[in-house]
């Protein structure tokens, strides 16, 4: 977890894959086989595009995740919005970024999830209701897991 | 894991404590408008004064709110830092991706060059 200087918080998952950077720009980016490793829907790395995968649904969640794609750099970066509604209208939206970087013999893959933003105060003190909403959102989230994602914590 | 108050609490333990509405609305409730006297809550929430100290008590074991005794009043306040433990929540959704890492390296295993 890692928290910026304006407070939001990102989750960043880094691998080195033993894989050339085009194979795994391919998986990356082509909506077949986005299909088969993240979710099944009508993704496409081109910039404006707005998508939708669908994961099966569970208790108050379709499943469904919006997107659009904000940046695309061949074999180099891929930036897309990554928007979730829960059964009562709670949102979360919050931006992925991908980032391929070349090494001997394959590459070097990192994701990060950005924007998080549960604790902007000025929202808590506001007439919006953001938080429940937040939460109710990650009670889904949860749900969506395998069990033992949430064990041992 | 620390917070401000030195407590540890697991995040399952401030979820339910905000799962009840009328606590959570009390919470909110003193979120919004700072420091209150269980008189002043009581009027509001509509409920009986021993509910909502029976709720307060609840929130206050969870590291949601804190009272400040002054005389024979207590004024309850909100503590936003109460939240903390279910903002690392947020990790879980770390777990999806490395669970998709996973997939994807099978998915490279198995595509031709």
């Amino acid at each position: 977890m890692i928290t910026s200087a304006a407070g939001t918080r990102s989750i960043v998952v880094e691998r080195y894959l033993a894989h050339p950077a085009q194979k795994v720009w391919r998986a990356l980016t082509e909506g077949d086989l986005v299909a088969q490793w993240l979710m099944p829907g009508d993704f496409r790395a081109v910039v404006g595009h707005r998508f939708t995968l669908r994961a099966p649904a569970v208790p108050n969640w379709n499943g469904v995740t919006e997107g659009e794609v904000l940046e695309v750099v061949p074999c180099g970066r891929l930036v897309y919005r990554w928007h979730t509604t829960g059964a009562a209208g709670d949102e979360l939206s919050t931006l992925v970024t991908w980032t391929l970087q070349p090494v001997e013999e394959g590459v070097v893959l990192r994701m990060e999830q950005s924007g998080f933003r549960p604790q902007d105060e000025p929202n808590f003190r506001g007439a919006t209701q953001g938080w429940p909403r937040f939460l109710a959102r990650l009670e889904q989230v949860i749900a969506s897991f395998p069990p033992e994602a949430t064990e041992g914590r | 894991m620390r917070y401000g108050s030195g407590q540890v609490i697991p995040p399952t333990e401030v979820l339910r404590s905000l799962a009840d509405p009328t606590r959570r609305g009390l919470f909110e409730h003193l979120m919004r408008e700072g420091e209150q006297n269980v008189r002043a809550l009581t009027e509001r929430a509509g409920i009986s004064q021993a509910a909502v100290s029976k709720h307060l008590g609840v929130l206050k074991g969870a590291g949601l709110v804190h009272g400040r005794p002054q005389g024979r009043m207590v004024h309850y306040a909100a503590d936003p830092q109460g939240l903390a433990p279910l903002i690392d929540w947020i990790e879980l959704y770390g777990a999806f991706w490395r669970e998709r890492f996973d997939r994807l390296e099978g998915l490279l295993d198995r595509m031709d060059p």
